[in-house]
């Protein structure tokens, strides 16, 4: 059963998904922009600025996201040895790191009329920096480093190591003293963000979504290519 | 059914994860105070030595009524609800800044209960609705 996943067999449909993907985007992304520019009503006290939530707030999650997949995908093949996990996890590093800077970009943006402050050295901003540095530096070592096996353990201990700072970034809002407000939306427990805010968040956040999963199955998709070139080649 | 390697090995991720989350826990209470952004006015309150040239982070909630804009500077009161601080600032302050409203002063103290600040930042709470419905609610 486990074959059906196998490189090979995904790519047949590979090409499917990605010309579905390409021909929904643009609707989603027309709509989602429309209510989150024009139909979202304004904050109380921020006024327009928080319309820069829209962006903000999926891209940190989607980076946090991507973090934990890779950290999982490597726990995965260093128990089990599945290679096609370090091909997914090469080609979604990147996505993790253009939503992480995303998200500190857009919350530098907010945080000036808002806060009066670019950036500050508390907890939730400074342990988003310390995320971008994992990604920058496992985005390096898969890139730069020729040994395969030294390479699967550099990048395997670095994602471990990276993801306790998930859980702290989640958490530091909620547990210390910080200039980042605390959670707003709450799985469980009452959300204090109104209503008519989630639509256009969860709007954005499928467009962000759709976005990741068209550059990650195209980026795929070249890599498979490549593999199985590789392959061909050592068969000469 | 598990081959002996793997069992080895989720052995081995498991006591990985062990011991990294109880290391963060451990650091996370030996570095609590270093990692806050900002302390409270009980926090002053209740800290024995005050050291005048130190620069820190003050934070909190606006006091109702409390905010004097005079020609050289604005003085407000900084209140957790159960202790309160005075703070005085020349400059500009930020457009969110207002009373009942959470604020964080950066600057050092002159006495326990009065704080020279070089810096205002808003602090945004955690709440977001319409302005229709922030009408509501105070009628």
């Amino acid at each position: 059963m486990l074959s059906f996943f196998s490189p090979s067999n995904i790519f047949v449909y590979l090409n499917k998904v990605i010309e579905f993907l390409n021909s929904i985007i643009f609707i989603v992304l027309v709509v989602a922009l429309t209510f989150a520019l024009v139909i979202s009503p304004p904050d109380y006290v921020q006024g327009n600025v928080v319309r820069i939530m829209y962006v903000h707030v999926p891209a940190a999650w989607i980076s946090l996201a991507i973090f934990s997949i890779m950290t999982f995908s490597y726990i995965i093949n260093y128990i089990f040895r599945i290679k096609n996990l370090l091909i997914i996890n090469y080609s979604i590093a990147p996505i993790g790191l253009l939503f992480t800077a995303l998200a500190i970009i857009t919350g530098s943006v907010w945080g000036k009329p808002t806060w009066g402050t670019w950036w500050a050295w508390d907890a939730r901003l400074t342990s988003m920096i310390v995320l971008m540095f994992f990604y920058i530096a496992l985005i390096l070592s898969l890139k730069y480093l020729n040994d395969e096996r030294i390479k699967l353990k550099v990048t395997t201990t670095l994602s471990i190591i990276g993801f306790i700072n998930v859980p702290i970034i989640r958490y530091s809002v909620d547990y210390l003293n910080t200039l980042h407000q605390p959670t707003s939306l709450k799985i469980t427990g009452t959300s204090t963000i109104h209503t008519s805010f989630l639509l256009p968040l969860f709007l954005m956040l499928l467009v962000f979504l759709i976005y990741s999963a068209l550059i990650f199955l195209m980026k795929y998709k070249t890599e498979i290519i490549k593999m199985k070139k590789k392959r061909l080649k050592n068969y000469d | 059914m598990l081959t002996k390697k793997v069992k080895k090995k989720i052995i081995l991720i498991s006591l990985v994860f062990l011991f990294l989350s109880s290391a963060v826990y451990f650091l996370y209470f030996s570095l609590n105070k270093n990692l806050l952004y900002f302390k409270t006015p009980t926090d002053i309150f209740n800290s024995e030595d005050i050291n005048v040239n130190k620069i820190f982070r003050v934070g909190g909630m606006v006091k109702k009524n409390s905010i004097i804009v005079n020609q050289e500077e604005v003085r407000f009161i900084i209140t957790d609800f159960k202790n309160e601080i005075s703070v005085s600032y020349k400059g500009v302050v930020p457009n969110l800044f207002s009373e009942e409203k959470g604020v964080i002063a950066e600057g050092s103290l002159k006495d326990k209960k009065f704080f020279i600040a070089k810096k205002i930042l808003a602090k945004h709470d955690e709440n977001y609705m319409p302005p229709e419905l922030k009408n509501l609610i105070k009628e």
